[in-house]
């Protein structure tokens, strides 16, 4: 797909008075340099995001660039140690897996500094390519860190030295104020949102959906549950498999599909993997599947061919397979943790639960009243088409330019608009 | 139509968006929202009453405040969430004097209450404020008439700015539509009081448009009859 066109195509799904909010905002824009830096371009949500991010404000007239930090070994398993301290778990990081890490920054900072320099916003994602901006202490534009992160309850010795690194920036960015720190600086709130283009979302043919019934030895023809996620206690998926049961009890048809990637770096998540196998039994109409990770179209087929959606997570960051799943009219049943409470709305685009007793409460309700299990999978798109899509995020950070230009003052004007 | 009888100032569309700010400042239980309400910036007050309306957040037909909402789902107080649902901001001359309707509204609760409930850790009122920009695209239209072709796409950014937003810039405490019809005496008081039965409190944005739309066709077309 040619990218000339994308803002076309987001009309389509967005509306058309959406996207020309965005060429409004960008108009006065037009020509500026904007880099975002981060740590890989594939695999998980922030590569997914700039893969449609950058193009979009390249349309828009921004000159925006996307570089990446590289490393070796250890500065992999430093940034990994970052990314589990800032979420709460106790880590101990060798002083040479740090030195690997400065190391990278300075090098990539060598390698693009004169870009960076001269740009008129940096974004940098995560902590990844954070201490970029100790080694540039002439800079010409903003910058901002953008953290992806929950990072609500930090392990407080990490969390330490990345704040004196962080505090460098002009402003912070996170994704919801539960998740924020605080920092000498703005701290801005832009949530999440998915690609409804992405092959996560695109609408599928029929065939390739009905190619999932058979690859899975699913039946078509009994109502199917659904909970996506890698395996991870705090997504709970042994809770699933027993709120599947207390429901099968009721509803003897009820099928149940887990589906996760595998977390190759993560051993606690074959240990869970092994658990849900185990609580699983023999029972076959119990599915607890093992992905690749680049599975979207038979994500994207199984979340079409579920009748009810469940992320029943203890903890959670965002949880962007709820929007995913909304967006596919799907109503949510969903702990009550993190962003499930943004999405999932109690009693109109789904049900926050509790406990598997709650979950399966909610799965006999719902599979009992289809009327009510289809307007919640309308509403539920519908909210996802106002808030959750990538033009309110790219909204945002239009938006996030101005502020940052012009200061915290609460009212920017922006007098010669043409 | 009636004719143009002096030169007035002509309407200037004019858009906006909202981008959110956290204050660090959270509440766990009732008495901590009382007193980071005394104290908070007014803006934030603001946001947690309008910005939902630019922002992520469902149309809670229960719960029309930030404040409400989670009084109702995180401390489970629903006699109080619904005392505080029905505090219309449009009533209050300034957002000083909406800041003490809800410190007494939440002080009265805490009189009648023993045991404040706490919600959970991860489950504080986040007090969040914002900041508007606003753009001029350079639109403008002479005659009231001349909004009929307009509103119908006028972009939700520009309904909030003129509708919202205007009533708390304009010292009449008028929206932008009204406030600009006073320019033409007494020509347009019906259509004005039309406008003014909206009741923007509980409508989205894009029925706010709708709304405004249908005002505007019928008044105009009762004109041409």
């Amino acid at each position: 797909m040619s990218d000339i066109n994308v803002l076309e195509k987001y009309e389509e799904i967005a509306g058309y008075d959406v996207v020309e909010h965005l060429r409004q905002l960008a108009r006065p824009l037009k020509g500026m340099r904007f880099i975002h830096v981060n740590s890989t371009r594939s695999g998980g949500g922030v590569s997914e995001i700039l893969h449609k991010m950058v193009p979009l404000m390249q349309e828009l007239g921004i000159h925006t660039s996307w570089e990446v930090i590289k490393g070796d070994p250890a500065f992999y398993k430093c940034t990994k140690a970052f990314h589990n301290a800032i979420q709460g778990n106790l880590v101990n990081i060798p002083e040479n897996h740090l030195k690997a890490y400065e190391d990278a920054n300075k090098r990539l900072a060598e390698e693009i500094g004169g870009e960076l320099r001269e740009a008129d916003v940096v974004i940098v994602h995560d902590p990844q390519p954070a201490a970029l901006i100790k080694h540039l202490p002439e800079r010409r534009g903003k910058w901002v860190w953008r953290c992806h992160i929950d990072a609500s309850q930090p392990f407080r010795p990490v969390w330490k030295y990345l704040r004196e690194i962080v505090s460098n920036y002009d402003a912070s960015v996170f994704s919801l104020a539960a998740f924020a720190q605080r920092l000498p600086h703005p701290i801005y709130l832009i949530a999440p949102s998915i690609d409804p283009m992405h092959d996560k979302n695109i609408p599928l043919d029929q065939p390739e959906i009905e190619e999932v019934y058979k690859q899975f030895e699913i039946d078509r023809e009994r109502p199917i549950a659904l909970q996506v996620s890698r395996y991870d206690r705090f997504k709970d998926p042994v809770g699933v498999i027993h709120a599947y049961r207390l429901t099968k009890r009721f509803i003897p048809s009820l099928q149940l599909v887990l589906a996760g990637g595998g977390a190759t770096d993560d051993p606690e998540g074959d240990m869970v993997l092994q658990e849900a196998k185990a609580a699983a039994e023999d029972d076959r109409d119990i599915k607890v599947l093992l992905l690749p990770d680049d599975a979207h179209r038979t994500i994207n087929a199984l979340q079409r061919i579920a009748h009810i959606v469940l992320q029943k997570s203890i903890r959670e960051g965002f949880g962007l397979t709820v929007t995913e799943a909304m967006w596919k009219q799907k109503p949510v049943i969903g702990g009550n943790a993190g962003g499930i409470r943004l999405q999932v709305i109690d009693h109109h685009t789904g049900f926050l639960v509790n406990t598997p007793e709650g979950a399966a409460l909610r799965i006999r309700y719902l599979l009992h009243n289809r009327d009510m299990l289809e307007e919640m999978g309308r509403k539920a798109r519908e909210f996802v088409r106002e808030n959750f899509l990538i033009t309110r995020q790219l909204r945002e950070y239009l938006t996030l330019i101005y502020a940052l230009l012009h200061g915290t003052e609460e009212r920017i004007e922006l007098k010669d608009v043409p | 139509m009636k004719s143009k009888k002096s030169i007035k100032a002509p309407f200037f569309i004019k858009d906006c968006a909202l981008i959110a700010i956290a204050t660090g400042e959270k509440a766990q239980n009732l008495r901590e929202l009382r007193d980071r309400l005394r104290n908070i910036h007014q803006n934030s007050i603001y946001y947690h009453f309008w910005g939902g309306l630019l922002r992520p957040r469902f149309d809670n037909p229960e719960y029309h405040n930030d404040f409400a909402i989670w009084i109702a789902r995180s401390l489970h107080n629903k006699i109080l969430a619904e005392r505080l649902a029905v505090i219309d901001p449009v009533l209050f001359q300034t957002l000083e004097d909406l800041r003490e309707e809800l410190i007494d509204t939440i002080e009265e609760s805490l009189d009648e209450t023993e045991f404040p409930s706490w919600s959970k850790r991860d489950d504080q009122f986040e007090f969040i404020r914002s900041q508007i920009v606003v753009f001029h695209p350079k639109v403008s239209v002479e005659e009231p008439a001349n909004l009929l072709n307009i509103l119908p796409d006028m972009s939700l950014g520009s309904i909030f700015f003129h509708f919202i937003d205007g009533r708390r810039r304009n010292r009449n405490s008028l929206d932008d539509f009204r406030n600009w019809l006073l320019e033409f005496g007494g020509e347009y008081e019906d259509l004005s009081e039309h406008i003014g039965s909206i009741d923007p409190y509980f409508s989205t944005l894009k029925e706010l448009r709708d709304q405004l739309t249908g005002i505007f066709r019928s008044y105009f077309k009762g004109l041409n009859k």
